[in-house]
């Protein structure tokens, strides 16, 4: 295809000033890299599917754009959805969506890589193929369209999005990205049909094809079984890690203009030990693998220079987890306080522990103090598996306000299974009880912020089987809230029910959804994210179209034997697992650290091989013997 | 503590980049560079980095202004030149680098006028443009509406003249106004009195003007 690229320039220049934040759209920032388009083999485009201002601070693609750069065959770019007013300018004068670097049109490149992080950028994505001017439809597109691949969490469940996506890619992808572009190499080499080139990517260990499968559903629309259409392709597919986490990315893009987040990050450990029941990347990430001390610091450092940040940003689902946090933490307020810059930790376990090592990070710009006890009642703590006293959470809570900061803000989720009014209320005690602790000691200078948002049920965690309430029941709970937390120093914030239905539809969605999605799209539905774009409206209108009741996947109690839609993809832990931790939550049975005592998930049978290469502490699970066949794992009685 | 001023076309990498993130690039700039830069004091340091004067989003500039404090008085200027051009920064080219008394006053409050050149993206009829200028040149005042103030733009035209089309440009006004407290003009409010869409042109700053 021919490219002119002084016409898109001359053509951008005119747009550029109708347009908010036109610095979105014309790439060009600090460390940015940029290869002649002819040189390589092999160009991918990596796309996040929201604004620039979301994307760009991805750790994920960040990753992923390194790796790829560093080979010799292989450019990769970036692109991002262009907002509202750019898209309706790019459609007026016929410009097709472009990657930041070169400025060519997505539909040159070889590959299309997605991150799908969350549900709500379905539609987004479909978008952007659209602006593309790539078929929406896997099964539309053709030997001259780039191959449209897909990871990040929410692929865990790829069944909704499975009709517009080539390949999915399960798990980790710092080594399986290399292996999607060698087979894509060599299918290229070979000029075979496209078909060819999906039969060869099912080959691939972490990569779904969906259209090499089928379902095959019972009356009610649940699964009997998803056959297999080619007798090659694996029954199961077991998501990708990598035995140890390679050196961070250091060389991060710094944007020209302000984003989200403005700062290097660097992961400090993959996953958690903690098993919390509704947590998604709890169950996903595992096994735990931390990273080392001075691995961490050197990347701080280099990035430092690299980029010339202020900030930066530790990263792991919690990081009071990290062995080595004291340590770490020591290190890295020792140089920030020579450099005035800001270090943040996020995910702190509710201890004056946490409130010692936020001490240590204390910069000029810290104001609040968050904490995340999800729940107010034991009841409540038990059936999640997050164990924390009300007592201690208020002891802990003393000591933020004594210890100079004025604001804390606490995460709770309403909607977790089987919770009463009652459980709703004791939250609104708490806070209370929190903010008059914070009143004693600073006065009316103490802040209570509650972020209170609304629990759905996720794939691949216990409460796969539980029903999410319905929009009258999250009402009505915040309806409570919204009157009892009420007080000076209060405030609260909430997700808008409509929103939480959005979630919980596409979450456990099946491969029915996919009509749904695409009727939504047509209908106008795009930035389903962002709460004052997003239209439930379209939403039902949708479903209605596609003949598919919204209710069979929210609020419907799934039969503990029931075949999900996204049981054929394997994190590595058990669904027995899951059951025993479902029917736990029922009797409200704690479950402790897996890092004290293995409980037999299934991620370590799983991943046995790479654990026995892989001895020593950096990994949580246990170490596997060299000499055994296969671990002997104890079952663990409820 | 040290200042120094540093003269920079901020070319296109950059230009789509607003003001006070040009202040954050700096820093990043300094940064990298190794260069101590100054914080001020109290609750919330910020670092010592004073722009001349804000340029319009989306402008080019030869002619760029800005003030550093360095937490350094052994570092000379050149050595601050080869710190700042062994990590370049895309989007600042360097033009010079000076030291200047810490006593002195603020550039921003000295701006007296910018001067700005305007290209035509596409080519424009040479005879129709020299008319249009001469007509507006002629005229005693030219009321305009901006943000729903009304305001006078003839007295914040100091000069105004056309460089012809050649083998490398299309038609260029060159336009020197007043860039006072009060009284600044802009260069496309200029080109719309002219009768010209605002954005058919390439604006690129040349010159700011300051009292000694």
């Amino acid at each position: 295809m021919s490219f002119d690229y002084d016409l898109l320039q001359k053509q951008l220049e005119r747009i550029m000033p109708t347009v908010q934040k036109p610095g979105r759209y014309v790439g060009g920032e600090l460390n940015q890299i940029s290869k002649p388009w002819d040189r390589v083999e092999t160009r991918v485009a990596l796309a996040f599917p929201d604004i620039y201002d979301l994307g760009l601070p991805n750790l994920g693609l960040a990753i992923l754009y390194q790796t790829l750069n560093a080979r010799q065959d292989v450019l990769a770019e970036r692109v991002y959805s262009p907002w509202t007013d750019m898209e309706l300018a790019m459609r007026n004068s016929s410009i097709p969506l472009y990657a930041l670097e070169s400025h060519r049109p997505l539909a040159d490149f070889d590959i299309l890589a997605l991150t799908l992080p969350y549900e709500t950028l379905y539609t987004n994505a479909l978008n952007l193929l659209d602006l593309a001017g790539i078929p929406l439809y896997a099964a539309q597109r053709s030997v001259k369209h780039p191959l449209v691949i897909a990871g990040g969490h929410a692929c865990f469940n790829p069944e909704p999005m499975s009709a517009f996506i080539d390949a999915f890619a399960i798990g980790e992808g710092e080594e399986m990205i290399h292996d999607i572009v060698n087979v894509f190499q060599a299918w290229k080499r070979s000029g075979q049909p496209r078909a060819a080139l999906l039969k060869a990517l099912a080959q691939v260990p972490g990569v779904y094809v969906p259209a090499l499968y089928e379902p095959d559903c019972h009356p009610d629309g649940t699964l009997r079984e998803l056959r297999t259409l080619d007798p090659a392709v694996p029954k199961k597919i077991i998501k990708r890690i990598v035995a140890k986490l390679p050196p961070p990315p250091t060389n991060f893009i710094v944007p020209s203009i302000d984003v989200v987040h403005n700062r290097v990050a660097v992961e400090i450990m993959r996953g958690c030990t903690r098993g919390c029941r509704f947590c998604h990347a709890g169950f996903i990430n595992r096994p735990v693998r931390e990273r080392p001390v001075e691995e961490i610091l050197q990347a701080v450092q280099t990035a430092l220079k690299h980029t010339g940040y202020e900030e930066v940003a530790l990263l792991s689902l919690s990081s009071s987890d990290y062995t080595q946090i004291v340590d770490l933490v020591d290190q890295v307020s020792k140089h920030a306080s020579e450099n005035h810059l800001t270090i943040s930790l996020p995910s702190l376990r509710i201890e004056t522990f946490s409130i010692d090592l936020m001490d240590k990070l204390k910069g000029s710009r810290q104001t609040g103090f968050t904490l995340a006890p999800e729940a107010a009642t034991d009841r409540m703590r038990a059936t999640i598996n997050k164990p924390i006293a009300a007592e201690h959470l208020l002891e802990t809570a003393r000591a933020i306000y004594s210890r100079g900061w004025s604001t804390i803000k606490l995460y709770f989720m309403i909607g977790h299974p089987f919770e009463t009014l009652e459980d709703v209320r004791a939250i609104a005690d708490l806070c209370k009880a929190v903010i008059a602790e914070g009143r004693k000691i600073i006065g009316k200078r103490a802040v209570l912020h509650a972020g209170v948002s609304t629990f759905v049920p996720k794939p691949h965690t216990p409460f796969q089987w539980a029903p999410c309430d319905t929009q009258e029941q999250i009402q009505a709970k915040q309806d409570l809230l919204r009157s009892e937390l009420r007080g000076p120093g209060l405030k609260m914030t909430w997700t808008s029910p409509k929103d939480t239905m959005l979630e919980a539809w596409l979450s456990r969605g099946d491969r029915r959804m996919a009509q749904v999605i695409y009727n939504a799209w047509l209908n106008g539905a795009k930035f389903d994210a962002w709460q004052d774009q997003y239209r439930y409206e379209i939403w039902q209108a949708a479903f209605e179209q596609a003949g598919v009741d919204p209710a069979f996947y929210t609020h419907r109690m799934r039969a503990e034997d029931e075949i999900f839609p996204w049981d054929h993809i394997s994190p590595g832990v058990r669904k027995a697992f899951l059951l025993s931790e479902y029917r736990a939550s029922q009797m409200q049975t704690y479950r402790d650290d897996c890092r004290d005592s293995c409980f037999a998930c299934g991620v370590l049978p799983t991943f046995a091989e790479m654990r026995r290469e892989n001895p020593g502490k950096h990994w949580m699970c246990p170490e596997v013997p060299i000499r055994k066949k296969k671990p002997v794992l104890e079952p663990v009685a409820l | 503590m040290m200042r120094c001023r540093i003269t920079y076309l901020k070319t296109e990498p950059l230009r789509y980049t607003g003001n006070l993130d040009i202040q954050k690039i700096w820093e990043r700039y300094l940064r990298r560079a190794g260069l101590p830069v100054a914080y001020s004091q109290g609750f919330h340091p910020q670092p010592r980095i004073q722009q001349a004067c804000p340029l319009p989003l989306g402008f080019l500039s030869q002619a760029e202004l800005a003030d550093i404090y360095l937490d350094d008085d052994t570092l000379r200027p050149d050595d601050i030149t080869r710190s700042l051009q062994a990590m370049p920064y895309p989007g600042i080219e360097l033009a010079a680098v000076e030291q200047v008394d810490l006593t002195e006053s603020t550039l921003a409050g000295r701006v007296t006028a910018t001067e700005y050149q305007a290209e035509f993206i596409d080519p424009v009829d040479a005879e129709q443009l020299s008319s249009k200028v001469s007509d507006l040149l002629k005229a005693q005042h030219l009321m305009r509406t901006r943000r729903d103030k009304d305001y006078d733009l003839r007295p914040l035209i100091e000069a105004l003249v056309v460089l012809p089309a050649d083998s490398t440009h299309n038609a260029t006004l060159r336009m020197q106004l007043s860039a006072r407290q009060g009284a600044t003009g802009r260069p496309e409010e200029v080109i719309s009195a002219l009768g010209y869409p605002p954005f058919d042109a390439r604006y690129t700053r040349t010159r700011i003007y300051f009292t000694p």
